[in-house]
């Protein structure tokens, strides 16, 4: 009893004590990007030449693309270069922090170069400058010519450790590349690195070329042709840039999609005058109807772990976004706002889905959770659609048309990108005018 | 016949025991009439007739004596004074003599200085055992000091009716840490956010040890965004040094927990 009593006491005594310490709970906190100082990349003096390339300003190129690719995320605040007070050989052994704290910088990044051998070897590391240590450090190998992908490699590991979510420099976007007045157009398929650089073209642009998907596991490409005035779904391998054709479809058909593993597209088609959604295995070539309804459904996407497929049908009237089982069970209606629903396209995190939405003359490209709750519009104009995926489901590519010339006769179509939240809207370069993008996974997995 | 019977009764008792059972839930809620608020109207006259001013005044000066009271046990020089003479006889232990005098002047720091002096007196007591017998006695007077130090820091605590910081202090260093964090975006909506640290602070405001409480948590796998979001709440802190403490009270806010957890803006 006496030891019970002891303990009992002890233990108020405890409570009290720990009831003493002051407790404030922080819920709020600034969203302001995340100013950061890019030191250019020291260039050791023992690097060869190396055809092609301007070593010297190599360490200044390169830091210069990891500057643009965080300035673009709209998250981070690259500092201006002239406000540097150390120079960059001295900043990559040991930064003095307080001289970097100074210009109001809270990560540092510094590096260097060494060419020798034909061989590129990068080493970067990441400061807290407020911690006054380092938080990653790592260096890469590789052919001199490949520099810009080891630049877009570098802000893709800086970003994962001051973000906590993986980034998405490393990529390529896929998409139709346009030319020529509007009732001649040419469209080509073209593919760019995801800040606008090695624009390439695919197709020569004698036939009509659509809706160009990347498979989510690798760097593979399904998109439709006219060949003949006959729909054909083709595949492409843009490593080596082989084609082949997935198979014939009788009447409309519409954009095919890889499933997540890879394995398989969606896509719907027209079999006896209605248009129902199908899926295809890519190695047996056998096709499964998953949808049979006598209303249209278009626009299949699955989600990322592969069980359910969203798309959109106008059986209940106007068209509007559904999602089923992959098996084609459970049909259940998402949306049921004001307008027309389309082209819904599940995020690669699967908690969102992005769709586009007209209304009143007026086309918008927004979120909502993939049980239909939480619609955010994002963007609004006269004329944009087919929203893609930053593989980190951060980001969303989408294309816009808008008028152009005097009279507002002509028209352009443009990639654009922004960001889940709404903010940092803004316009990728493309040589000509673009449109249905998709954007792949990272080349470096 | 009896078959039926029994049937039938059955029947019966269980309609019955059904309307027993449902018949509360089919009756209607009661109309929740809001609680009758009664109002007195009071004419305002030209003169104000405060009858209850005499006794506020009284409870004031009544807690005002008491708050003084306390002030007068918090202060215990007197008690140091006794001190001196026992040392001065001691000629080996100049430095100790200056420790004290310093304990005098600034009382409040009596505990720490209190455990260095004795540790000071253990490594002595291993050179010199000469003056072993008179520095036991040392710690014993200073262990009583220490105990009756203790005595007058908790009836502080069980008297003032305040065992935190007020709102306003409370709110001045939410206000400058939400300046200072810098949310990661890149968090996901549906996991548990919350990062608590620990922090141990100067006078000044400035930061003596920060721990995160959960750091075990930082390497688990799969929680990556976990370790992002700590070390910006340590960041945070450690931009905002100083923090804005208030100028008294340091033994309560001393020791400071920060939950940090950006859930709600997040999803607004």
């Amino acid at each position: 009893m006496k030891k019970f009593l002891t303990i009992l006491i002890f233990n108020i005594f405890f409570v009290s004590k720990s009831f003493a310490l002051i407790e404030i709970d922080i819920t709020r906190g600034n969203l302001d990007p995340l100013p950061i100082a890019i030191s250019p990349l020291h260039v050791d003096i023992k690097s060869e030449k190396f055809d092609g390339l301007k070593i010297k300003e190599l360490g200044e190129d390169i830091s210069k693309i990891i500057e643009d690719n965080f300035r673009g995320t709209g998250l981070f605040n690259p500092l201006k270069k002239d406000a540097f007070v150390q120079k960059p050989d001295i900043a990559h052994l040991k930064p003095r922090f307080e001289d970097w704290r100074l210009i109001k910088a809270q990560a540092l990044v510094t590096g260097k170069l060494l060419v020798k051998n034909e061989k590129l070897k990068v080493e970067f590391r990441l400061w807290d400058l407020a911690a006054a240590k380092e938080m990653t450090a790592l260096a890469f190998t590789t052919t001199p010519s490949n520099w810009r992908r080891v630049a877009h490699i570098i802000s893709d590991k800086i970003y994962e450790r001051l973000t906590g979510e993986e980034g998405y420099f490393d990529t390529r976007i896929i998409y139709v590349s346009e030319s020529g007045a509007k009732n001649q157009r040419v469209k080509k398929l073209a593919i760019m690195d995801q800040d606008g650089a090695n624009t390439k073209y695919l197709t020569l642009g004698n036939e009509l070329v659509l809706t160009p998907r990347f498979n989510p596991t690798n760097q593979m490409v399904t998109y439709m042709s006219y060949f003949r005035n006959m729909p054909r779904v083709y595949l492409l391998d843009i490593e080596t840039g082989t084609q082949e054709v997935v198979g014939n479809f009788p009447g409309m058909t519409f954009a095919p999609r890889f499933s997540p593993d890879g394995k398989k597209i969606v896509m719907s088609f027209a079999k006896d005058g209605n248009s129902d959604i199908y899926t295809m295995d890519l190695d047996s070539r056998i096709v499964e109807r998953i949808t049979d309804h006598s209303s249209i459904d278009t626009s299949p996407s699955f989600s990322p772990d592969g069980k359910f497929i969203a798309f959109n049908s106008d059986r209940s009237g106007l068209q509007q976004i559904y999602v089923m089982r992959s098996d084609g069970s459970d049909v259940k209606r998402i949306t049921f706002g004001n307008g027309i629903y389309g082209t819904p396209v599940w995020s690669p995190r699967g908690d969102l889905i992005a769709f586009t939405k007209m209304r009143k003359g007026k086309f918008y490209i927004g979120v909502m959770r993939t049980d239909g709750t939480g619609e955010r519009l994002l963007t609004e104009n006269f004329y944009q659609e087919a929203p893609s995926w930053s593989p980190n489901g951060r980001v969303i590519v989408f294309y816009r048309e808008t008028k152009s010339g005097k009279k507002g006769e002509g028209f352009t179509a443009k990639l654009w990108s922004i960001d889940i939240t709404g903010y940092n809207e803004r316009r990728l370069n493309t040589e000509t005018d673009a449109s249905d993008p998709s954007w792949s996974s990272l080349l470096s997995k | 016949m009896i078959r039926s019977l029994i049937y039938s009764i059955t029947f019966h008792s269980v309609l019955v025991i059904l309307t027993i059972l449902s018949l509360p839930f089919m009756l209607r809620e009661p109309i929740d009439l809001p609680p009758i608020v009664s109002v007195e109207l009071i004419q305002i006259s030209d003169k104000t007739s405060i009858p209850y001013a005499p006794k506020a005044r009284k409870i004031i000066e009544e807690t005002k004596k008491k708050e003084e009271r306390l002030v007068s046990e918090q202060a215990p020089p007197a008690a140091k004074a006794k001190e001196k003479p026992d040392r001065i006889p001691l000629p080996n232990e100049k430095k100790e003599e200056k420790q004290i005098v310093k304990k005098k002047q600034n009382p409040e720091e009596i505990k720490p200085q209190i455990r260095q002096s004795s540790e000071f007196e253990k490594k002595e007591i291993v050179d010199t055992n000469q003056i072993a017998a008179l520095i036991d006695k040392a710690k014993e007077e200073e262990a009583i000091k220490q105990k009756k130090a203790d005595k007058v820091t908790q009836s502080n605590r069980k008297n003032s009716f305040a065992t935190g910081l007020t709102l306003s202090q409370e709110d001045a260093l939410r206000a400058q840490i939400f300046g200072c964090w810098s949310v990661p975006l890149g968090l996901p909506y549906d996991e548990d956010l919350l990062v608590r640290i620990k922090l141990q602070l100067k006078k000044d405001g400035t930061i003596m040890k920060s721990e995160i409480l959960d750091h075990q948590r930082m390497n688990r796998p799969g929680q990556k965004f976990y370790k992002v979001l700590a070390e910006s709440a340590l960041r945070a802190v450690r931009l905002c040094q100083p923090l804005k403490v208030p100028p008294t009270g340091y033994d309560k806010w001393k020791e400071l927990q920060l939950n940090f957890n950006p859930s709600e803006m997040l999803k607004g």
